[in-house]
């Protein structure tokens, strides 16, 4: 998904992935776009496929994926560096691990900004169940067929979802103990939204 | 007939078996747990939403934060995932000092995590055994990074200096007789390498003295053997890494398989269990001390004949000499732009894994040229254990949750994030 950087070829050259010819088989199947870059292997995916796809990675005995190592989802809602070769804001990214076959591999599935609806794998790694309903949580991306979809990380009552770019560092609330009341209450908050260091982007760096 | 109805009970957050701020809502048969749902996120920090708004660099010390009882090990991953975005190496001593530490850094955690899980299922003494060796690593950390636990001390091309030539020594004062500090300073007469060379000495007389209180002890056997088993395939399934996996008998260890900076010079054995259960982990973590051990002996051995950098010489990366910058412009504009800008890193995204001694504990960057990450995922071991804490209590008495909480080695600095 994102423009190779020089790199890249370097890493992949010399036969490191025997599997390519198995992989560019599945990714042909369900219609996604291997791409590689610092040696590490990606396959895009529509999200309408992804569920048979991931499946086929576990299942299929050229591949056997039998760890998800991590899921996790991505806003790219606030860039615009990398806006050409991305369709969508959201994007969920699993990274998998043979252990039989001591692989590697991540996909990624673009998700749109007004419907952000997946598939839930945790019928294909039941480890999946808490790592969906993190992203969930922080980004408020929707695993269909999951069976618990509630909040992990933040706060009973919590509103937002905060690891999306449109939500502030400092957040919307803060809470207090309030004597006269006897409770906790939640008030705006107070804190002036600063940068120490701002964001460069060096063009050099871009090649 | 009477109605028999389940129990709802609360366990935590503040509990001294929870490992920290866990909350546990239990569904009880009697005394049986028929269900688990944990609820965590009490010591949530958001260092992902954090890290997208600070330098590369300024997140090293959120790394420290996160398993804060295996320090360096997280701020490896995250040094090694800059490293293959800008595609740098360190020197060779740099990459030595780092495993040398990490190893450290799995002898702290194990120390820890036997004091306290011994501590959990009712075997006191174990506990002060284990901090009596944890106090001398705290001290290598200190003279060697200043700092006792958060170290910050693993920097993107190298590490933040080399070993002092000192090791600091204790001072007579109205509490310590100078006899007394003489006896406590015999084995800091000499270098920081010297120190921990006398550490390896004796440490495997110590694992020893462990086994002796625990390892064939009628009670820790009672509490430990087949409680929370868990097959080779489930725990695939579960997500497991580290002690988990290999305590069901997977021999799976990132170290060797995926090896990263200078473990494939080393020599070291992977324990591997046999049933899954408690009793397996915890024989896995005791025969890892004495590995890590042996591959810190062997980092001595190459580090006592090796001298040389331990920084990569590239002062977009690392600062220049503080001599330097007082003579020549370029070195006061290149400590000037690295401390107020920092480096930008090529577009794209990496994952990079090391074998924490949790299990793998990985870092996802997205980078989008700029000079902080853009997406910045941590991938904790302890979030995918912690999650099956569900399953593997299922049908076990209340007492046996606390046994597998600490033999899963939960500290929510990395569940939480």
């Amino acid at each position: 998904m994102t423009t190779p950087s020089p790199a890249d070829s370097a890493n992949t050259e010399g036969g490191q992935h025997p599997e390519g010819g198995y992989l560019s088989g599945l990714a042909a199947r369900f219609e996604a776009t291997q791409v590689s870059g610092y040696g590490e292997q990606t396959l895009v995916v529509d999200r309408t496929e992804a569920y048979s796809l991931l499946r086929a990675l576990r299942d299929d005995p050229n591949t056997r994926y039998e760890q998800l190592i991590d899921l996790c989802g991505v806003d790219y809602g606030d860039d615009a560096g990398l806006s050409d070769a991305r369709p969508e804001r959201f994007a969920v990214v699993y990274h998998l691990l043979s252990i039989s076959r001591n692989r590697r591999l991540r996909v990624v599935a673009y998700l749109p900004d007004d419907n952000p609806l997946i598939a839930s794998v945790v019928t294909i790694w039941a480890c999946a169940n808490w790592f969906e309903r993190e992203a969930f949580d922080l980004f408020g991306i929707l695993f269909e067929g999951h069976p618990d979809l509630r909040r992990l990380l933040t706060d009973y009552g919590f509103i937002g979802h905060p690891m999306r770019k449109d939500f502030p560092l400092s957040g919307h609330v803060e809470m207090r103990f309030d004597e006269e009341k006897g409770r906790v209450v939640y008030e705006p908050v107070s804190i002036d939204p600063r940068v120490t260091v701002p964001r460069v982007i060096r063009h050099e760096s871009l090649e | 007939m009477t109605e028999i109805r389940n129990y709802t009970m609360n366990f935590g957050p503040q509990h001294p078996a929870a490992h920290g701020v866990l909350r546990l809502v239990m569904e009880m048969d009697g005394e049986v747990v028929e269900r688990i749902d944990p609820h965590i996120g009490l010591l949530h920090r958001a260092t992902e939403k954090l890290a997208e708004s600070k330098p590369y660099n300024h997140s090293i010390g959120y790394m420290d934060r996160l398993d804060y009882v295996s320090m360096m090990c997280n701020e490896h991953a995250y040094v090694l995932a800059i490293e293959k975005l800008l595609d740098v190496t360190p020197p060779l001593r740099a990459q030595y000092i780092r495993v040398m530490f990490s190893e450290i850094t799995r002898i702290r955690n194990h120390l820890l995590w036997i004091a306290a899980h011994g501590l959990d299922i009712g075997a006191m003494a174990v506990f002060l055994y284990a901090f009596r060796e944890r106090e001398d690593l705290c001290d290598v950390y200190e003279a060697t990074s200043g700092a006792r636990l958060h170290a910050a001390y693993f920097r993107p091309g190298g590490v933040y200096r080399d070993l002092p030539n000192q090791m600091p020594q204790y001072a007579a004062s109205r509490v310590h007789t100078e006899t007394e500090t003489r006896e406590k300073n015999i084995n800091r007469e000499g270098s920081v390498l010297d120190f921990i060379e006398s550490f390896v000495e004796r440490f495997p007389c110590c694992v020893d003295e462990y086994e002796n209180l625990l390892t064939d002890n009628r009670i820790w056997k009672q509490r430990t053997v087949d409680i929370g088993v868990v097959s080779p395939d489930r725990a695939m399934q579960l997500g497991f890494t580290g002690p988990m996996l290999r305590g069901s008998g997977v021999e799976w260890d990132l170290r060797r398989k995926q090896p990263y900076e200078v473990y494939p010079e080393l020599d070291f054995d992977i324990p591997v269990g046999v049933t899954g259960d408690c009793y397996d982990r915890y024989l896995v973590r005791v025969e890892e001390m004495r590995q890590s051990n042996r591959v810190i002996r062997q980092c001595i051995d190459w580090l006592r004949q090796n001298p040389g950098p331990v920084m990569i010489d590239d002062h977009k990366l690392a600062p220049p000499q503080r001599g330097d910058m007082k003579e020549g412009m370029e070195s006061l504009i290149h400590h000037f732009k690295l401390f107020t800008e920092g480096y930008s890193t090529p577009r794209g995204q990496v994952y990079q894994a090391v074998e924490a001694p949790k299990g793998e504990f990985g870092i996802y960057i997205v980078s989008d040229g700029a000079n902080k990450p853009y997406r910045l995922k941590i991938r904790a071991p302890g979030f995918a254990h912690l999650a099956s804490l569900d399953e593997m209590a299922r049908g076990h008495m209340l007492a046996d949750v606390v046994a597998i909480i600490g033999s899963q080695d939960i500290v929510f600095g990395e569940v939480d994030r």
